[in-house]
């Protein structure tokens, strides 16, 4: 299912006060494809992720998803083609509820019936067995609970997965596991991916194309091969290519330390 | 003095009693630090934070420290009161922590934070402290000092914070310097530019660092002699220059399942964790001094 932004723009306030957290952002991403959005914080990676998401009813422009306009309230049959895997899995499941409930809940509020069925099913899809169904997220390691949280995402057969940082809170070596899952679901399901992440590295291994953001604006278009090869014409791609390295001790621009504070 | 290692750390362990019986958090770390920066990585529950803690004799009850020797420069750090260790810390050795959202006070302008040190340290009159203050945050490139001095932690960058954090911490002219995942809370651009301040201070000042990260390509870019953990012991040491070079199966199935940009592969190979890695490392590594004035 494919994705289409035309000039979706997100601000908060009004007058003087108003702040534009995505402005006069387009893309297009095709069906099966996987496209990155790279930027810093506050950059407006996962509002325009939100905006996909339909968790943004007031964003401006248009959002079109396999060729259908979304309206500001969506129906219950186009919220299940889109869903989300969230950052930070310690925040994104409900600690008093068990795995199979968290994974019953979908279930039940669309309705889809033979919930026994399609939670063990989708704890198999993502490397789990029976022996988990039944506890709590405190009793999972961080891997486990991303598992479940992208389980959790899969359980509604979406067509479009929303990544969040989806393995920035993880270790390195929980995180190769998890960017394998996430490759290989995208090709035995034939999902279309939209991800956001700090990490260029994370990003070129998933996505072949790749939009950088900054101060809410999309400044580059560009590949993952492109990346690679150090082809990249924005100075702001530029300076995230060097500092994604490692130290960089030219340091780069003490102006960008002294901007406004971010919260 | 001159070839007098700043820390030397033998055979340290930090053990957490537990009704399953005790838990090792670290054990049998050994090293000594020069005027150097020495990285220490590791993924979360390596022991890598513990160990900086114990150093700085934060790891409080239940905690156990043992160490056949743990000296900073010529103090036994095993024999201080608690009121000692206080003197020390600020003073002989300081730590920066990971997010200045939360190690700042968030109720005292954040120059005032800095001027405390320097007054609770040196005795100093609040003229003085201040003024100390002032060519502190300087020193940290903060452009309007003045200005800077009398904000509070939450009207600060994260960036900006830390360097504030930087500059509380050296400003009593500590030999030492911990710094616990310094930038990881930090915007990918904004960290070479707080470790470049961090570098150019503790070079100038010829104290040692130990900069603790889970960032292979970050502590192989910024130190000179990294040690690897793995539960709770050093499984390797090696230059940082050389980590590529590394051979314990560990750090080399840790580079192994970073991604790279350049070299795509379908699959990440997945770290396959041997159990004989736990085994107790008897005879430490060796951890030779650096070359004197590296």
């Amino acid at each position: 299912m494919s994705i289409i932004l035309e000039h979706v723009t997100v601000s908060y306030g009004r007058g003087a006060k108003r702040f534009d957290a995505a402005r006069n952002v387009s893309l297009a991403v095709a069906e099966g494809e996987a496209y990155g959005l790279v930027g810093e914080s506050g950059s407006g990676k996962s509002t325009v992720l939100r905006a996909v998401a339909g968790l943004i009813a007031h964003a401006e422009g248009r959002v079109a998803l396999a060729g259908q306009t979304m309206g500001r309230r969506r129906t219950t049959a186009q919220r299940k083609t889109v869903q989300m895997v969230f950052q930070d899995p310690y925040g994104s499941l409900h600690p008093n509820q068990t795995v199979d409930q968290t994974l019953s809940m979908p279930i039940a509020i669309h309705k889809l019936g033979n919930a026994d069925r399609r939670v063990s099913a989708a704890l198999e899809e993502v490397g789990m067995g029976p022996t988990h169904r039944f506890r709590y997220p405190h009793q999972l390691s961080g891997g486990q609970r991303q598992r479940i949280a992208i389980a959790r995402a899969l359980i509604l057969e979406p067509r479009i997965l929303l990544l969040d940082e989806p393995t920035s809170a993880l270790d390195v070596s929980v995180q190769a596991e998890i960017l394998n899952l996430l490759s290989r679901l995208r090709r035995d399901l034939g999902l279309t991916i939209l991800m956001v992440s700090h990490d260029l590295a994370v990003i070129a291994h998933l996505c072949e194309r790749i939009a950088v953001m900054n101060r809410g604006e999309i400044v580059e278009e560009t590949t993952a091969d492109a990346l690679a090869a150090g082809d990249v014409k924005n100075p702001y791609t530029q300076q995230l290519l060097r500092s994604n390295k490692g130290f960089d001790p030219s340091g780069g621009e003490l102006d960008l330390l002294d901007s406004v504070p971010i919260r | 003095m001159m070839d007098m290692p700043l820390l030397r750390v033998r055979n340290l362990s930090v053990t957490y009693p537990s009704d399953d019986g005790d838990f090792r958090a670290v054990r049998n770390v050994s090293f000594t630090l020069g005027r150097e920066r020495l990285g220490i990585v590791g993924e979360s529950g390596s022991g890598k934070s513990t160990t900086g803690r114990a150093i700085m004799g934060l790891a409080r009850h239940p905690a156990r420290v043992q160490a056949d020797e743990l000296l900073l420069g010529d103090i036994d750090l095993r024999r201080q009161t608690e009121r000692q260790l206080r003197r020390l810390r600020g003073k002989r050795m300081a730590m920066v922590l990971q997010d200045p959202k939360y190690s700042l006070d968030p109720v005292m302008s954040v120059g005032q934070q800095v001027a405390e040190t320097h007054r609770t340290h040196l005795n100093s009159s609040k003229a003085e402290a201040k003024a100390a203050a002032l060519d502190m945050l300087n020193a940290v490139h903060i452009r309007d000092p003045e200005r800077v001095y009398a904000m509070y932690p939450h009207q600060v960058s994260g960036g900006m914070g830390q360097r504030i954090m930087i500059a509380m911490m050296l400003i009593a002219g500590p030999e030492l310097l911990i710094a616990d995942e310094p930038t990881s809370a930090l915007d990918v651009t904004v960290q070479s530019q707080v470790l470049s301040i961090m570098d150019e201070l503790v070079r100038s000042r010829g104290m040692g660092l130990i900069l603790i990260s889970h960032n292979l390509h970050l502590v192989s870019s910024f130190c000179d002699r990294v040690l690897v953990m793995y539960a709770g012991q050093i499984v390797e040491v090696c230059d940082a220059g050389r980590l590529a070079d590394a051979q314990h199966p560990y750090t080399r199935g840790l580079l192994a399942a970073l991604p790279e940009l350049g070299h795509r592969r379908r699959d990440l190979p997945q770290l396959q964790r041997d159990p004989a890695w736990m085994d107790d490392i008897i005879t430490p590594l060796e951890t030779r001094m650096p070359p004197p004035g590296a």
